[in-house]
């Protein structure tokens, strides 16, 4: 299918222009590692449209559509029917979109896709603000956090993806982060071997947006998850399981101060981040019949 | 701007495809983009394969065999860092491109 010109010892291209340090890039090439070549993937705009590569040239060694940032679920699903027409019946098909195309811009034609029990696979990788645009605030940026659109920091608490996905009752979702790549990698296979509509938002950190140094991207990933911003866990057939149980959270602080994006939060401010960052972990173990 | 192909994508009759369509499977040369690069001391690696995979352009080889056991592949590296960070035995330094060493 492809005129192989360089080649690459995975499914994506050695030489693609996301930025140095990108968690998006690292992310992408787990997931299609473990999907493998039968893998059909919609990707909207946004960083990971710079995967489908540019003019003639690919990024990625797999087929795949780069359609709008509105209806990635939508064209999915649309695949994933005709490919069924086809009698083909194995091919996973994959979306693949931001949080901007998938908390804001993309949620109907998600929640359509998850209410008719289409078989398709989606994955947020969230990097918790529209980063391809130029960093605007999208309804996954965390409470605090700056952006261009948010210039003293937004002021409202995140979309809770997972649980709006919970609502749906669909068979699997779960969160993964670049914390904990071999949990990632497990779950992306437990997403593909689903029978329905499958959800993994996976978070994504990003050095330009979330301002810090490039090769602090895994280490700022495991402080969220230490410190509670970012909670592992799955839903599986009604069930969720905490993948990560803790003590005690580690203070936000600490996952705050790796970031510039934080910088104009008051020590009013996070004793209020801290406490909500508490109660969200507490109302999870209580979800999950742990407490 | 994407143009319309003028040759087909594909020479198999059936899936005969004018485009817009990427089906040149390419890689950009990132690796001039690197202010810093990676230096592995060779003799602190232990070869727990870390820095692999943490590496996100998958430049990264650790072969067990080799006295040379970390190699990277220079036309890609963007220099990010994250091997140096992440490496737990402290063997790889980033030091400046155009430094001789
Ligand atoms: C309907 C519509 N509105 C706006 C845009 C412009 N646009 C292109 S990419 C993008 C950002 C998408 O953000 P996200 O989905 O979070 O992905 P990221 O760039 O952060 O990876 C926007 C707003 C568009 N393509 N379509
Ligand atoms: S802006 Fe962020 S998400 Fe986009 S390519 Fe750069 S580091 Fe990756
Ligand atoms: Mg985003």
């Amino acid at each position: 299918m492809f005129d192989i010109v360089k080649e690459a010892s995975g499914l994506v291209s050695h030489g693609v222009s996301a930025c140095a340090g990108c968690g998006l890039e690292l992310i992408i090439r787990n997931v299609l590692g473990v999907l493998g070549e039968d893998t059909t993937i919609v990707i909207p705009p946004g960083c990971s449209a710079l995967f489908c590569g540019y003019g003639p040239n690919a990024g990625m060694r797999v087929s795949g559509l780069q359609g709008n940032l509105e209806n990635t679920a939508a064209y999915a699903a649309g695949i994933k029917a005709g490919y069924a027409m086809q009698g083909n019946h194995h091919t996973t098909v994959l979306g693949f979109a931001g949080d901007g195309a998938t908390v804001d811009i993309g949620i109907q034609s998600l929640s359509g896709v998850m209410e008719r029990r289409d078989k398709v696979m989606y994955i947020c990788y969230d990097n918790e603000a529209y980063m391809n645009t130029g960093i605007q605030g999208s309804s996954s940026s965390p409470v605090g956090a700056w952006t261009t659109t948010t210039p003293g920091g937004k002021p409202t608490r995140r979309k809770d993806l997972l649980r709006i996905a919970m609502a749906h009752d669909i068979p699997y979702c779960a969160s993964a982060s670049l914390a904990n790549i071999p949990d990632l990698r497990k779950k992306v296979q437990k997403a593909k071997d689903t029978d329905g509509p499958s959800l993994l938002h996976i978070h994504c950190p990003c050095p330009t947006g979330w301002r810090y140094h490039p090769s602090k991207t895994i280490e700022v990933a495991k402080s969220a998850v230490q410190s509670g911003a970012w909670l592992l866990y799955e839903y599986c057939d009604g069930n969720i399981t905490v993948n990560t149980k803790f003590k005690e959270l580690k203070p936000i602080e600490v996952y705050f101060s790796l970031q510039g994006r934080f910088k104009g939060v008051n020590d009013e401010g996070m004793a209020e981040i801290q406490q909500q960052v508490k109660s969200q972990y507490e109302a999870l173990l209580a979800l999950a019949g742990l407490e | 701007m994407q143009r319309q192909q003028e040759k087909p994508t594909s020479k198999l009759r059936r899936f005969r495809l004018y485009g817009p369509c990427s089906h040149v499977f390419d890689a950009s040369h990132t690796g001039s983009w690197r202010v810093e690069r990676p230096d592995v001391a060779f003799d602190k690696c232990v070869k727990c394969g870390i820095c692999a995979t943490c590496c996100p352009a998958n430049v990264i080889t650790v072969d067990k065999g080799s006295a040379e056991c970390v190699r990277i592949m220079w036309d890609y590296c963007k220099g990010c860092g994250i091997c140096a960070n992440e490496c737990p035995q402290k063997a790889i330094a980033m030091i400046p491109e155009r430094s001789v060493k």
